[in-house]
């Protein structure tokens, strides 16, 4: 593989608390140098201009649906990490809810293997359970060996307080986290959208904000009892649930959270004439959640922003809302989205923005990734966070179009996204 | 109150403009939220015109016109009502019900639609299981479609129809429908309010009117937040005094297919929420009482007042065929302008 050479550019390494002027240099896939410009030599490198970029660790997305093996018709790990490398996403893991589940080292292998032609570095996320059925726990320990960076039912809540003290146990031991999906779905039978006026309006049955924050809160309690247990709360929705996070993290538990770009961009309003392009679990919330969200990105509470990438066919949209299935994709949106509202419009440093995109989801889940330090991965992506653009959904590299935000003049676009020393993306 | 916020198409430049993007017919009515009140006025203008009209002059306006009734639920009333406005206005009609054979076995609702309007149909009134599925059809399909109850969102004829009773009790002209015509009226709709649609399409359009609703039952089939889906909406969970401060009533049933493991103590509720003589007489003497049905006589109401002075429901069947000749005439546009 030949060397690279990024010169010129703006290094934001939030890992390392570096934002200047630098050059960077890629070799055998990993970060050789990080230089004052003009100071690598390197004629055998190939050279790519970064002037008026900014060049920061390539992107951790630390929660996507990349729907193989089994689904193939929505996404495949090939689109699926195409779309990332288009976002400047370098790492994505890989959620559980595939056909079949993934809770065999076998399917945690077949993830990651060669033949899937991955854009982008693929973690995967074991089932906690077996077949996600909250029955039984999965074999941890080969789970972990075959490269499972987590456990989680995605999609489902770990119910049963039992099973969960057991799930948090059996991880803490292998310094795995545990990821839950929190819903008491024993509160959100038949619900699509958020609970409220415009659910009562539309006639729709609404999903509370308890149905969130009670599962938290339940799992907060769980942690207590397990030493060195690492519970990590996906997509986070609601002001309740994270005031739950923020208290336990200051009485010294270890849970992360993460929120998606759709909970701090958009609010219930979005759903509109039942467009199911705004139907997602969680549901898009009410204005004063979405502003909890931006608080708890703002404040440190919030560890890391994740997409939920949930690709689906437009047969599968294309129907009655309670029918669609939830979620949207989300990898080419979220850099553009994290800039125009964090940065642009919150005033959060960039490299603050871009810290909740690669170094703090990475520290999350445990991944070697989300630095450019020397003899890091080679893992870049190189944007202009000038550049206003419109996201089309029709370009995109995902296999799905199910987004909300076809249309959307963004701020900060992806020039070069760099994998492991390789170039997966140019713009 | 909440507001429904429209897809608008100016400030997006959409590239792959997903179904729910797609414009809706300007005939359709799927919500009675959606009626100015000069179209309400037109409608219950064209109802009258259409009902006065000689019946073979009548049938000359949509001659040969194809409308087609989808009906994913049992109905009768409204069902059969829609079919004979349809005729009387001479339309060629077809029913295609999900008790017949003809919904092919997991055919999507877009795809039914596309191939009803193959097949040449103009216009297609659905009732659906689901909330907003008369919005996918209409932009699936550019027809008009008129929504025959979809979910537990809305049944916007059968608010036009309520409303058309209302006006005859009052002895209101269509003519004199204005912002104010029902100033001074207050309407209680009592029982499951959370899963009725006809309670929604109620409220949105009596109180365009000038008429306060109030809402009324317990908390589980009543949420707080209803008062928010437009102004002059109020609860009150006590009935008798609903009724006191009432000038006609409407009944609703308890929708047990909805209910999603809700339970519900009937006899309690009888015993709060049945509109019986007693409790008429006592309360409400002169109101009128309405129903838009199916009745589950001796639950919400008993028979002495269904089938009492008072009580307005045979009227309120009567004016189902104007009505919906009228939307009909509306969406085809061959009626009296
Ligand atoms: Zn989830």
């Amino acid at each position: 593989m030949k060397a690279l050479l990024i010169r010129g550019g703006r290094v934001v390494d939030p890992a390392s608390g570096l934002d200047a002027k630098r050059d960077v240099l890629l070799r055998e896939g990993k970060v050789a140098a990080v230089e004052n410009p003009g100071q690598i030599r390197a004629a055998d490198a190939e050279v790519c201009d970064a002037k008026g970029l900014v060049v920061a660790p390539g992107l951790v997305d630390i929660h996507v649906h990349l729907r193989e093996p089994g689904q193939g018709y929505k996404e495949t790990i090939a689109t699926g990490t195409a779309a990332a490398a288009a976002g400047g996403f370098t790492s994505v893991c890989a959620m559980p809810n595939t056909v079949p589940v993934n809770d065999a080292p076998e399917t945690t292998r077949w993830m990651q293997a060669f033949e899937r032609k991955a854009s982008a570095h693929v973690f995967p996320i074991a089932a906690a359970t077996r077949g996600s059925m909250g029955e039984a726990l999965t074999d941890y320990a080969a789970l972990k060996e075959a490269g499972a960076v987590a456990v989680t039912d995605d999609g489902k809540p770990i119910l049963d307080d039992a099973m969960m003290l057991e799930a948090l146990r059996s991880a803490a031991v292998l310094d795995l986290p545990v990821i839950q999906h929190a819903e008491d779905t024993r509160l959100t039978g038949g619900c699509s959208m958020n609970a409220g006026a415009l659910a009562f309006r539309l006639g729709l049955r609404g999903m509370s904000v308890e149905a969130e924050s009670n599962l938290v809160e339940r799992d907060l309690e769980l942690l207590k009892q397990v030493k060195n247990g690492h519970l990590h709360v996906a997509h986070l929705s609601t002001r309740k649930a994270l005031d739950a996070v923020r208290a336990a993290r200051r009485a010294g538990l270890h849970v992360t959270c993460e929120v998606t770009p759709h909970h701090f961009a958009l609010t219930e309003e979005r759903v509109g004439l039942y467009d199911t392009n705004a139907k997602m679990n969680p549901p898009l919330r009410a204005e004063s959640d979405r502003a909890a969200m931006v608080e708890g990105l703002l404040d440190g509470t919030v560890d890391a922003v994740a997409t939920d990438h949930a690709p689906h066919a437009a047969h599968e949209k294309e129907q009655e809302f309670d029918r669609a299935p939830n979620g949207i994709t989300g990898l080419e949106t979220a850099l553009g989205l994290a800039i125009s509202i964090l940065h642009i419009r919150h005033k959060v440093p960039l490299a603050g923005v871009l810290a909740l995109l690669s170094s703090r989801p990475a520290q999350a889940m445990g991944l070697k990734r989300g630095t450019l330090a020397p003899g890091a991965a080679g893992d870049v992506v190189a944007f202009d966070p000038a550049d206003k653009w419109v996201f089309r959904a029709a370009e995109s590299r995902s296999k799905s179009k199910n987004t909300p935000f076809d249309g959307w003049e963004l701020q900060g676009r992806v020039r070069l996204t760099v994998s492991e020393g390789r170039v997966v993306f140019r713009r | 109150m909440v507001e429904i916020r429209r897809p608008s198409r100016k400030a997006r430049k959409f590239s792959a403009p997903s179904l729910f993007q797609l414009p809706i017919h300007p005939g359709s009515a799927i919500s009675a939220g959606d009626f100015s009140v000069a179209q309400v006025r037109q409608i219950l203008l064209a109802a009258d015109a259409l009902e006065r009209e000689d019946p073979l002059r009548r049938a000359r306006r949509l001659a040969k016109r194809r409308v087609a009734l989808l009906f994913y639920e049992a109905s009768t009333r409204t069902r059969t009502s829609f079919e004979l406005a349809a005729k009387a206005l001479g339309a060629d009609t077809t029913l295609v019900s999900s008790l017949s054979s003809s919904i092919e076995k997991g055919e999507s609702l877009r795809d039914t639609g596309i191939t009803l309007k193959a097949l040449g149909a103009e216009c297609i009134i659905l009732r659906s299981p689901y909330s907003g599925a008369p919005y996918l059809l209409a932009q699936a399909t550019g027809l008009p479609v008129l929504n025959a109850g979809d979910g537990m969102a809305e049944h916007p004829s059968q608010a036009l129809l309520d409303l058309r009773t209302i006006l005859q009790l009052r002895g209101i002209r269509a003519a004199a429908v204005n912002e104010r015509c029902l100033r001074g009226i207050t309407l209680t709709i009592c029982g499951d309010i959370l899963h009725s649609r006809v309670a929604r399409s109620n409220a949105l359009l009596l109180t365009k009117l000038g008429a306060k609703v109030i809402f009324c039952g317990p908390e589980k089939l009543l949420p707080e937040n209803a008062t928010e889906i437009g102004p002059g909406i109020s609860i009150e969970r006590d009935f008798e005094v609903a009724l006191r401060r009432s000038q006609m009533v409407m009944m609703l049933r308890i929708q047990a297919e909805r209910l999603a493991g809700l339970k519900i103590d009937l006899d309690d509720y009888r015993s709060r929420y049945q509109a019986n003589a007693e409790r008429i007489a006592a309360c409400a003497p002169k109101a009128p009482v309405l129903h838009p049905g199916p009745i589950i006589r001796g639950m919400e109401i008993t028979s002495e007042v269904a089938d009492g002075p008072r009580s307005a429901i045979a009227a309120q069947v009567a004016n189902g065929v104007p009505i919906r000749m009228a939307l009909l005439a509306r969406a085809l546009k061959g009626g009296r302008r």
